[in-house]
């Protein structure tokens, strides 16, 4: 059909949210923080906006056998009863919370292959319930970009390839950003019954001066990291070095080939064949992915970007303060 | 409560004594309900005039019910009858106490202005499923001009061992946001916000509305110093306190403070909210002080160059 065309081909802009999707997910992320926890996402695929019109939660699954079953049933259920009351029960990605920005993991890229085999676009949406302390709704919306699909399909990710589709860390995950809407009604409601109050909570939580427990959590958390991102180097160092004394070992050997060939020629015997697939220093080493590496450098950055923005906030209130004080 | 009496006889002025029953005090009520119920009104199939659902969440031990979870049952209701899906009802309910087996029915729900007749037998249907539901309305038609969500609990009216009546009595009711919705409050409100407010913007409108509150207080202490406004001795009061709680600090002394490591008991601002504020407030630490923070920046510069660097290193080495 030429309309499935047609979309295909436009980019995905935006993600509006509604209102009761948004409270949703934060009320189901801050009742079991500090677990994880995932849920669905419902809605509508318009054209370059992604409408999220509802969701629901994942019950917290133990690893066993039937689970996964349970799992399925628990969806399916759960999708046929939305539809009876006029839902839109279209998957358009799932939502997950993350502790302190920490989401950049193999099993995120796993998950959304998954689900891209079946939705063609599908997004992932991650709250940080610990950031609301800091007076900031932090909600992501996140999609792999398409080159880097491809990569990992093809299984792809060495060196050579990356160089050649010129594709470094940042370009992994593509941040969307995100529209709320809320239909006239319930607004005129919430007009209505929370008093408009000059200051809130959340202005008291920003003013709040000791910022000092989310620094050290994400300081702990990018030293972690840096460990990570160090052992990953450590290994490709090694893989460099066994690949460079391999190529010497077959230097060696292609060499003492030639002269023992021209001692044959010599002796007027076939010479022997220069390579010989079966000795093991002709095997070619695998290199390691590179994925890993890549992941560990987003969440080093990302925690690089909470410090910094927490410590803007800090200098404000600081100055703020210093003002206070000279009078 | 007291305990029911059985009148004699029919003739006569006959007395009604409410049942004794357990009734909840009051109810809170989360602000996620709201939306579900608005937003499944909206979602209704077009002959019905309201919708019906179930509440779920828990009982404090106070007797307050918290309502935390809702979802609408499909319905149909016509002049003299009530159907409910009951079996939907059931299935949603097993579904939600997988993912959260600590929110249980705590009552139902109905758009539309008041209780009516067909009301009372689902209400009767829920006391079934739970001892003395709440039932709450939503006032979805703006019937009397404005907002209006009420929570009801029924109390049975006999008459000896004759059941009269369920009299709804209109319960207390509150409604609750957790910490972290109040961020996005503001979003909330208004039909569309193009985008989510990061670190910094969050900050400018903080700062800005204290600038309000300083200013608004200003003004008042304004008027009254020019006997345009009637001083209030408590605000005055109120006012005087918060001032001086700031803690004054000799200029070198703050220098000092500000420049160097010690940890200062400091202030916040002052508005009509202070009661509630002061007691939190006064007890904050400058923990990070100016220089520890810009060390923060520094080392956090450090490693994005630190990161790309090696990026550059690792994906260019070449293998000869």
């Amino acid at each position: 059909m030429s309309t499935v065309t047609e979309e295909a081909a436009v980019q995905l802009r935006v993600v509006q949210m509604e209102g009761l999707a948004v409270l949703k997910i934060i009320k189901h992320c801050e009742e079991f923080a500090p677990a994880l926890v995932t849920g669905q996402l419902l809605g509508l695929d318009v054209g370059s906006v992604l409408e999220v019109t509802n969701c629901f939660p994942f019950p917290i699954r133990e690893d066993d056998e039937e689970a996964d079953a349970d799992g399925a049933n628990y969806q399916l259920e759960m999708m046929r009863c939305l539809r009876e009351v006029n839902v839109d029960n279209n998957t358009v990605g799932w939502y997950q919370s993350c502790l302190l920005g920490s989401f950049q993991t193999v099993e995120l890229i796993e998950t959304f292959m998954n689900y891209q085999e079946n939705i063609r676009r599908c997004v992932c949406i991650v709250y940080d319930p610990s950031r609301s302390s800091q007076g900031v709704l932090a909600l992501k919306a996140l999609k792999l970009t398409d080159s880097f699909m491809d990569l990992y399909r093809n299984n792809g990710l060495t060196g050579e390839k990356l160089r050649e589709k010129k594709l470094s860390w940042v370009d992994i995950f593509e941040e969307i950003p995100i529209k709320v809407s809320n239909s006239a009604l319930v607004s005129a409601f919430m007009k209505e019954l929370e008093a408009e109050s000059p200051v809130s909570q959340c202005d008291f939580d920003r003013l709040k001066l000791s910022t000092a427990p989310f620094m050290e959590r994400n300081l702990e958390f990018m030293i972690g990291c840096m460990d990570g991102l160090s052992s990953e180097q450590n290994k490709f160092q090694y893989y460099y070095r066994n690949l460079g004394r391999q190529q010497s070992q077959q230097q060696a050997w292609l060499q003492k080939r030639r002269q023992e060939n021209m001692s044959r020629k010599a002796a007027g015997e076939e010479p022997l064949p220069e390579e010989d697939p079966s000795n093991p220093i002709f095997k070619p080493l695998p290199e390691p992915s590179r994925l890993e590496g890549y992941l560990v450098t987003n969440q080093i950055s990302s925690y690089c970007n909470h410090i910094n923005g927490v410590a803007g906030q800090s200098f404000n209130r600081l100055y703020l303060m210093k003002a206070l004080q000279e009078d | 409560m007291a305990a029911p009496e059985t009148s004699t006889c029919g003739a006569g002025p006959a007395l009604l004594f409410p049942s004794s029953s357990s009734s909840s005090s009051s109810a809170r009520v989360e602000a996620v309900v709201v939306f579900t119920i608005c937003d499944s009104f909206v979602r209704r199939p077009d002959q019905a005039e309201r919708v019906i659902g179930t509440l779920l969440g828990s009982v404090l031990p106070d007797g307050t019910v918290h309502v935390r979870n809702a979802y609408v049952v499909p319905h149909s209701e016509s002049a003299d009858q009530v159907a409910l899906d009951i079996e939907y009802h059931h299935n949603m309910y097993a579904s939600h106490q997988k993912v959260n087996p600590k929110e249980v029915l705590v009552g139902w729900f109905s758009t539309g202005f008041g209780v009516s007749g067909g009301s009372t037998l689902i209400h009767e249907f829920y006391s079934r499923e739970v001892q003395s539901p709440i039932h709450l309305t939503v006032d979805t038609g703006f019937t009397m001009g404005e907002a209006s969500i009420k929570a009801y609990v029924s109390s049975n009216l006999s008459l000896g061992d004759r059941h009269l009546a369920a009299q709804f009595q209109e319960i207390p009711l509150d409604l609750k946001m957790l910490d972290a919705e109040k961020v996005g409050f503001e979003m909330l409100k208004s039909t569309m916000v193009e985008k989510l407010p990061n670190d910094l913007e969050g900050m400018e409108s903080s700062m800005q509305n204290l600038y309000a509150l300083i200013d608004e207080i200003y003004k008042y202490v304004d008027d009254v110093v020019e006997a345009r406004v009637a001083p209030d001795n408590k605000i005055g009061r109120f006012i005087a306190d918060t001032v001086s709680s700031m803690p004054k600090l000799s200029p070198a002394s703050f220098d000092r403070l500000f420049n160097d490591k010690i940890q200062v008991t400091t202030c916040s601002c002052a508005d009509k909210w202070l009661s509630w504020f002061l007691p939190r407030l006064t007890i904050g630490h400058i923990s990070l002080l100016l220089q520890d923070n810009l060390a923060l920046v520094y080392l956090s510069s450090i490693t994005r160059t630190q990161i790309a660097v090696a990026e550059k290193l690792n994906t260019a080495a070449q293998v000869l």
